[in-house]
């Protein structure tokens, strides 16, 4: 992980920190991404490629994750600062480019970024740390063990003395790494900066409106793209009217992109390339394209359903878990409950629609700056698309104006690369909304038949899910299969599987040519609304109290191992913790509701984060839902990095949720998307926000984990159990317009 | 083609763009004024909101033709020290996640305090209905407005201009 000065890794840090100045010219003065990417002089302190000490004491850290609204870029450098020891406001953070070898793994996606590089980067603060240490130790003849370091100073009490790092930076220079596994690090007691409310470190310039995105990024005689695909999922160009498009004003060319059978790639289209974004689009409105629809043009939402309701009663063509007998403890239940539940595919739309730019080099390299979550991904789909070696690709990783899990895609970044080798110059390539909403990788939408029974206690004693889902078909390894989209896929272990003795999980996956991919909790997002929801139906059956009804549930047990190949251990009693604690505070079952008005509650484990809310709606007698109140509890572990940062999360989370439950839905005829941009794809508006949300993190040891994804999936069936509780009504297809939740 | 001249930020500015150019293209590519965002195109999401003789209006679809003399604000003007109380407030309050929107959201909250210097909740949610924000950074939103309202009564910013 360390690498000692001389190292191949330091030297590689130093090269590029000569060239980053070059690399991003042309970024519009003044901005943040005109700053040379690694300022600095050769003689610093640069004990690991992630920081650097100059002789004036600043130091600079780069940030290897991409940012996309997570916080990143300020919590893991905060982490390095914490145990480096040095003050916040000493710190500059860059962003570093996409180079594995030197900085490690650099996706941000599941909010994985915290859990993996939390411990490493303590240790590679703690041991930069040790090397002053040691080199103040050395300067004034003294044990290091008598020294301390404050706020980027190394002192020695005995003698008061006090020295900056920056007066240090040579002579630490000239020592060895310490062991990173052996160094010292801080009593988390101690933590100065973790923990505390720290503000993004790009406010500055987002709030002054400086170049910072993708979309920002401009380069020195740049050309700008649109690149027009099939309305019809997989469908391609047969031809087009390129030379009449070709002279409309400002446009430079017009041509055929081929790409490739890979829904998930370089998807076949026509490129229209000129001088501004605006000619490019206005130029689109021109262009006439006949397209070979293919198979896809079958596609309709109506046939789907009705495929997938005569699937229902059939035997899945997967099992996820089968345990006891189902239809034995059915028939000898006291209470069955029988529901079907769905929901739409959906779009991220993140606010910065697709983009990328590309510069294509006349000796055969290839210069990106993408708004990605996943630029190794980028890189390689780069690579095995066009043959283009990864060592001739440079990828600038530029913050991205949300992310969702779209940009863990990286279409996008190989239909820049494919129009850059056409035109021999740097191009930008732009999205337009339409485009973005039409020609995502959407969230699956799906099909749940369930079965329930509860027995004369009023106790779950059976459970069936048959899970009706979407595949595509790829070629694997030789093979073509069905691949289930990105969480359209059920896991043996998702609760309450292996709570019941009968339980039985399902799975069947209609084929389809509809592009999917990862959508924020990708699985979880759906799941925790389908299953809790239903879960309450069963506690209403019983008779029960909801949060009695799943606290016996969940049981007395600690942990819950996983089972299968997907499974992994349910810390029970953490979750047990996190939902009697937002009941508490939510004053579960000693509040009065008038009719219209109720509470809810639902919990959900994902991406390591146990999480448990509890809704408080209102109703109007004309079906109109406001949530008045929503009180979260999260156990992430024993401490938050970024305090401001995770309660950014859990509220975007919690409204991001209840955004996607109240109002957006992508209709599919003829194998098109029926919406287009946001007057038909509306997402929630301020108004519609909930008057409360309340945070409460709970503290367990075990590790530090992010928190992007998982306090996401509890919040819609917190919300729909409280509707159900305000008014009678189940919601069970998605979005809430679908249901009439009038009252008299 | 044809030459137009923009006041944006109190600078007259020439761009030589086809007249149906909407205005935030020619902001944006023309003048390399990135602050002000594309987002839906439609006037729909509100990310590329700028002033037009001080109230706020949608950029995207707005030509360049029909500007005329108005004077134009864009986010990059909105303070010539970037200390509005509403950049400080979003500072103060770390009110961005992705940041992307943020630029259209204090340039319709800029025009609302204008309105209303003491906005209440309601007045915030209706002056704010046209901003979207992916992130749902709403509820800090909605604080940042009033903290901005609190900074811009405070003695040291009402001499500001």
């Amino acid at each position: 992980m360390m690498h000692t000065p001389t190292s191949p890794g330091r030297r590689r840090f130093l090269r590029r920190s000569a060239t980053g100045g070059a690399l991003l010219i042309g970024m519009s003065a003044g901005g943040v991404l005109a700053a040379p990417a690694l300022p600095g002089a050769q003689d610093d302190f640069t004990p690991h490629a992630l920081i650097r000490i100059a002789r004036d004491g600043s130091v600079t850290l780069i940030s290897k994750q991409p940012e996309i609204g997570q916080g990143i870029k300020t919590s893991l450098p905060m982490v390095i600062a914490e145990e480096l020891d040095v003050a916040w406001r000493q710190v500059r953070i860059v962003q570093g480019d996409l180079n594995p070898a030197a900085y490690g793994g650099q996706g941000a996606g599941g909010s994985t970024s915290t859990p993996t590089n939390y411990d490493n980067f303590r240790r590679l603060g703690a041991a930069a740390r040790a090397m002053l240490v040691q080199a103040a130790a050395q300067r004034w003849s003294v044990a290091p063990g008598e020294c301390s370091t404050d706020n980027g100073a190394v002192l020695h009490a005995p003698s008061k003395r006090r020295i900056a790092y920056g007066a240090l930076v040579e002579a630490a220079s000239k020592l060895a790494l310490p062991d990173a596994a052996g160094v010292t690090l801080k009593d988390p007691a101690s933590f100065k900066l973790l923990g505390t409310r720290v503000g993004g470190v790009d406010n500055g310039a987002i709030v002054a409106g400086k170049p910072l995105f993708g979309i920002d990024v401009q380069v020195p005689g740049m050309l700008h793209a649109v690149y027009a695909k099939c309305p019809v999922f997989g469908g391609k160009p047969v031809s087009a009217n390129l030379d009449a498009v070709r002279a409309l004003p400002g446009v430079k060319d017009a041509f055929i992109v081929e790409g490739t059978a890979n829904l998930n790639g370089l998807r076949p289209g026509v490129a229209i390339v000129a001088t501004s974004t605006w000619a490019a689009i206005r130029a689109r409105r021109a262009l006439v394209v006949e397209w070979d629809e293919g198979v896809g043009a079958t596609h309709s939402w109506a046939a789907f359903a009705a495929q997938a309701r005569a699937a229902a009663p059939q035997a899945g063509t997967s099992v996820m878990r089968q345990d006891g007998d189902v239809g034995k403890a059915l028939a000898g239940a006291a209470k069955t409950v029988e529901a079907a539940y769905s929901y739409p595919f959906i779009s991220h739309a993140s606010m910065e629609p697709q983009n990328c730019t590309a510069w294509h080099k006349p000796d055969g390299s290839l210069e990106l700056w993408a708004p990605t979550q996943n630029p190794g991904a980028g890189q390689a789909l780069v690579t095995s698309t066009f043959g283009i070696p990864k060592e001739k690709i440079t990828l600038h990783i530029i913050r991205s104006g949300g992310g969702f899990g779209r940009r863990l895609s990286s279409d996008f970044i190989v239909e820049a690369s494919a129009i850059a080798q056409r035109v021999k110059a740097p191009v930008k390539l732009t999205w337009t909304r339409e485009d973005d909403l039409q020609h995502d990788h959407f969230r699956p939408g799906g099909f749940h038949f369930l079965r329930g029974g509860v027995d004369a206690d009023g106790r779950a004693v059976a459970w069936h899910n048959h899970f009706v889902t979407f595949a595509n078909r790829v070629e694997r390894d030789g093979q073509s299969i069905l691949q289930p989209g990105s969480g359209g896929n059920l896991s043996g272990d998702e609760f309450p599987g292996r709570w019941l003795a009968n339980c039985r999980l399902e799975q069947t996956a209609l084929e389809c040519r509809v592009p999917m991919g990862p959508w924020r909790a990708p699985g979880s997002c759906v799941f925790a609304w389908v299953f809790h929801s239903f879960i309450d139906e069963l506690a209403h059956a019983a008779g029960r109290d909801p949060l009695a009804f799943r606290l016996e549930l969940l049981g007395d047990q600690d942990l819950m191992p996983g089972t299968g190949e997907r499974g992994q251990p349910y810390a029970v009693a953490r979750m047990r913790a996190v939902l009697q604690t937002a009941a508490d505070k939510a004053g579960w079952g000693k509040k009065q509701f008038a009719r219209g008005q109720g509470q809810g509650i639902a919990f959900h484990f994902s991406h390591r984060g146990y999480v448990a809310q509890v809704a408080e709606v209102t109703v109007s007698k004309d079906g109109k839902v406001k949530v008045d109140r929503v009180v979260v509890a999260t156990d992430i572990g024993p401490q938050i990095v970024n305090l401001s940062g995770a309660e950014n999360q859990v509220e975007g989370s919690v409204i991001d949720a209840l955004s996607t439950l109240m109002f957006p839905e992508l209709n599919i005829e003829n194998g098109r998307v029926v919406q287009s941009n946001f007057h038909d794809y509306p997402l929630l508006r301020i108004g519609d926000a909930p008057g409360r949300i309340e945070m409460h993190f709970v503290k367990s040891d075990h590790p530090v984990t992010g928190l992007g994804e998982p306090a996401l999936p509890p919040l819609a069936p917190a919300v729909c159990n409280a509707i159900f509780a305000a008014t009678g009504k189940r919601v069970r297809e998605l979005p809430l317009s679908k249901t009439d939740l009038s009252w008299s | 083609m044809s030459k137009i001249t923009l006041n944006v930020n109190g600078k007259s500015q020439a761009v030589d763009v086809e007249p149906d150019t909407p205005l935030l293209w020619a902001l944006r590519d023309t003048l390399g004024l990135v602050g002000t965002k594309f987002g839906c195109g439609l006037g729909q999401c509100g990310a590329c909101t700028v002033h037009l003789d001080g109230v706020a209006t949608r950029s995207c679809v707005l030509p360049v033709s029909a500007i005329g003399k108005q004077k134009i604000t864009t986010i990059e003007g909105l303070d010539p020290n970037g200390r509005h109380p509403l950049q400080q407030a979003w500072i103060e309050l770390d009110v961005p996640q992705c940041g992307y929107c943020q630029s259209g959201q204090i340039m319709s909250a800029c025009s609302l305090l204008k309105q209303h210097p003491k906005p209440t909740d309601a007045q915030i949610d209706e002056a704010m209905a046209g901003n979207l924000c992916r992130c749902a950074t709403y509820m800090r939103i909605r604080k940042g407005i009033h903290r901005a309202a609190e900074i811009a009564a405070t003695p040291a910013a009402k001499g500001k201009p």
